[in-house]
């Protein structure tokens, strides 16, 4: 690790983390409105404006729904911006998502993964965020507090590339990142200055100097061609992640690997996809069953959008069966990213299996990942290949 | 303050938009760029100004504009401006335009919060009295009685007086006006543009496809319903609530006789209108006496400019 870009080291907060990511990020304005347990990012970034640490427009307005229009409003005029928030949140920011891709405006967000009334709960799941999957914003889940922190730098350099210029969201799991205390590397303003430059907007924004209408009314002549530039963009973001994540570890000496990080995997025979936290219980449980000389392996996925679909089709195509973890459900259907796995995966003969776990923030217990692996080896899967797991009177795997 | 024979000659909101003959809101935008100038940001919601103004290619303003959604004008234009300056670009001012419908209604709760922060932008609610856009649907300030598409026997309910909402939030300027009395709307306009801080400016624009009207009506709608006391001309500013002109009320049904939309309502609706219409002016005076300093004089009949631009 090279020496200068070491920070401060801390025991912080997930949610800390992330505020302290948006600092050195120096956004000129932030919108937000309070929602648990996305509350402590915007508290210290409040402090840090009252501090003097943090130069930056702070909006406190009405709603997320204003929160995500006021930084789309401020990002067009120009400028970097920044909003967080979670659960109902973003589910009534769901509008306004769709407007900054077009646009070519990227914010970043972070989003504390939270369940969606009803049942109204505070605990962390992933159907808050997974069902924005189609509003050409990027997504990224991180696993731990460092990673809320990085990806929040690494997320603008991302957003912002001229090939890119798409919004990020930074998923975050509720409480077990957001809350959860941990050693901490915070870097250094001047670390991240160099890894960051400030942003100059490249394409539209308001400028009395420089006229030009922003965000028309467009009639069929022209808006499909806006459609598939957003897809493009999207495609190219694969490519551009990596570099980054790379420019990345240069600075700071730590990586991520880009869209999925594979852990005891080359010579696995059966693998597991997981997102989040849900990560280091996996990686836990793959160790214990190596011990016993099964031969198991497991994918960090990073990335939902872009879906690194080839890249993960190419990693996984020397397993027996893949299975895939999803804190979310498509009612019906299956999990958001089991869906995309087994689409990825179409064409070879590796089988897809769905668990579904930890909904609610019901814990996702060792033994619970312990039986989907075992399930993979015996080759079983449920009805209709998705298996719910640590449920009340539903048989698990 | 400029006459509106002085008024400069120049345009920044351009003739060969596409709004209907008579449109109100066309009339209004075009007074109003006239007396911000070049140095102005406008944010347009989804809105008949919209469509008649910026679907592309076409754009009819020669300054900057945005479109983010139909309920954020005031969050929109709020944070257009926190970005102008921090860009170094504080003397722009920075106006929203938005009808009735995206103010009154769905825009409410942005309003109201842009309102609270005292956030230094000029909203402007074009008010034409229904959702004109999509086809002449009843809004919040569609007036009792009135015909829309959703009302088809007449609107059950009062208009929703948006500039005493915003007056509640004690913000540094909020007027109503009408383009029948275009040397108030002016006066208005330039005192608005001066300012800093949350202002808010009301203007009835009458619509003469949604109002069922001739298109060459559209003034004389907007005078007549100052004159008959149906839309107040007020104005809100340091505490003090003025009435910018005491009207010669007119019989309300001169005023209903030029559009179709109160066709269907009986002599006897017309009188119980009436006589709310004076209960509600008594009220407007109560407050004006209450909030009035010793010095102003009283407001009386030739205070209006437009009474001398009339002659």
């Amino acid at each position: 690790m090279r020496a200068e870009a070491q920070g401060l080291r801390k025991m912080a907060t997930g949610d800390f983390a992330a505020a302290w990511g948006t600092k050195l990020s120096r956004p000129e304005v932030i919108a937000a409105y309070p929602i648990t347990p996305q509350t402590l990012i915007i508290e210290h970034l409040a402090e840090f404006i009252a501090a003097g640490t943090l130069d930056a427009e702070m909006m406190r307005v009405e709603s997320e729904h204003s929160a995500l229009s006021a930084v789309i409003a401020a990002e067009a005029t120009g400028v970097r911006t920044y909003t967080a928030t979670a659960s109902q949140g973003l589910a009534l920011m769901h509008e306004a998502l769709f407007v900054a891709p077009p646009l070519h405006l990227p914010i970043v967000m972070s989003v504390v993964n939270r369940t969606v009334a009803a049942p109204l709960g505070i605990w962390v799941e992933h159907n808050d965020s997974m069902p924005q999957r189609d509003t050409g914003w990027i997504q990224v889940y991180v696993e731990d507090a460092q990673e809320a922190l990085d990806m929040v730098l690494q997320a603008y350099r991302l957003g912002e590339h001229p090939e890119v210029e798409l919004p990020v969201m930074v998923c975050m799991d509720a409480f077990l990142v957001s809350h959860t205390f941990e050693s901490v590397d915070l870097p250094e303003p001047a670390a991240a200055d160099a890894f960051l430059p400030r942003y100059r907007p490249t394409s539209a924004y308001l400028d009395p100097d420089r006229p030009m209408a922003v965000g028309p009314a467009s009639p069929p002549d022209y808006l499909q061609e806006v459609r598939f530039e957003t897809d493009l963009r999207m495609r190219l973001a694969l490519e551009v992640l990596e570099q980054v994540d790379q420019a990345f570890g240069d600075r700071f000496g730590r990586t991520y690997g880009g869209a999925f990080e594979p852990y005891r995997l080359e010579d696995a025979e059966v693998a597991l996809v997981t997102l989040g936290t849900a990560t280091s219980t996996g990686r836990e449980v793959v160790d214990r069953l190596r011990a016993e000389g099964l031969p198991v392996g497991l994918v960090k996925l990073r990335y939902f959008r872009p879906f690194p679909a080839d890249r993960l089709a190419d990693m996984l195509a020397h397993v027996r069966a893949v299975g895939v973890l999803d804190r979310a459900v498509s009612f019906g259907s299956g999990g958001p990213t089991f869906l995309e796995v087994r689409s990825a995966l179409h064409g070879s003969k590796v089988p897809v299996h769905g668990f579904i776990a930890g909904l609610g923030g019901r814990e996702i217990t060792a033994e619970d990942v312990a039986l989907m692996f075992r399930k993979l080896l015996r080759g079983g899967g449920g009805a209709g290949g998705v298996t719910w797991v640590g449920t009340r009177g539903v048989e698990g795997p | 303050m400029t006459s509106l024979k002085h008024l400069t000659s120049e345009d920044w909101f351009l003739p060969g938009h596409t709004g209907c003959p008579g449109c109100g809101a066309a009339m209004l935008v075009r007074m109003a760029m006239k007396v911000l100038g070049p140095r102005t940001v406008v944010y347009l919601p989804a809105s008949c100004l919209l469509i008649i103004s910026d679907m592309f290619p076409l754009n009819a303003f020669r300054v900057p504009t945005l479109q983010v959604l139909f309920e954020t004008s005031a969050v929109c234009a709020a944070a257009i401006k926190r970005a102008l300056k921090r860009l170094g670009k504080d003397d722009v001012n920075v106006v929203a335009f938005a009808g009735d419908g995206g103010t009154a209604d769905i825009g409410m709760q942005a309003l109201s919060g842009a309102a609270e922060r005292n956030e230094d932008i000029l909203y402007i609610c074009y008010d034409n009295e229904a959702y004109m856009n999509t086809g002449v649907q009843s809004s919040g300030t569609t007036p009792p009685g009135a015909w829309t598409t959703t009302t088809p026997a007449g609107k059950v309910g009062w208009k929703k007086d948006v500039a005493r909402i915003l007056m509640a939030h004690d913000v540094p300027y909020v007027a109503t006006a009408s383009l029948g009395f275009p040397m108030d709307l002016l006066r208005k306009l330039e005192k608005a543009a001066a300012l800093r801080g949350f202002r808010y400016l009301h203007v009835l624009t009458p619509c003469p496809v949604g109002w069922r009207a001739e298109s060459d009506k559209t003034v004389d709608l907007a005078k007549l319903a100052v004159e008959t006391g149906v839309f107040p001309l007020v104005e809100y500013e340091d505490g003090v609530f003025r009435i910018s002109m005491e009207p010669r009320f007119r019989p309300l049904r001169e005023y209903f006789a030029l559009q179709g939309r109160f066709k269907h309502l009986p002599v006897s609706e017309v009188a119980a209108l009436e006589s709310a219409l004076q209960a509600r002016w008594e009220r407007d005076r109560a407050l004006a006496r209450a909030t009035a300093k010793p010095p102003r004089p009283a407001p009386s009949q030739t205070t209006s400019p437009d009474d001398a631009f009339d002659r």
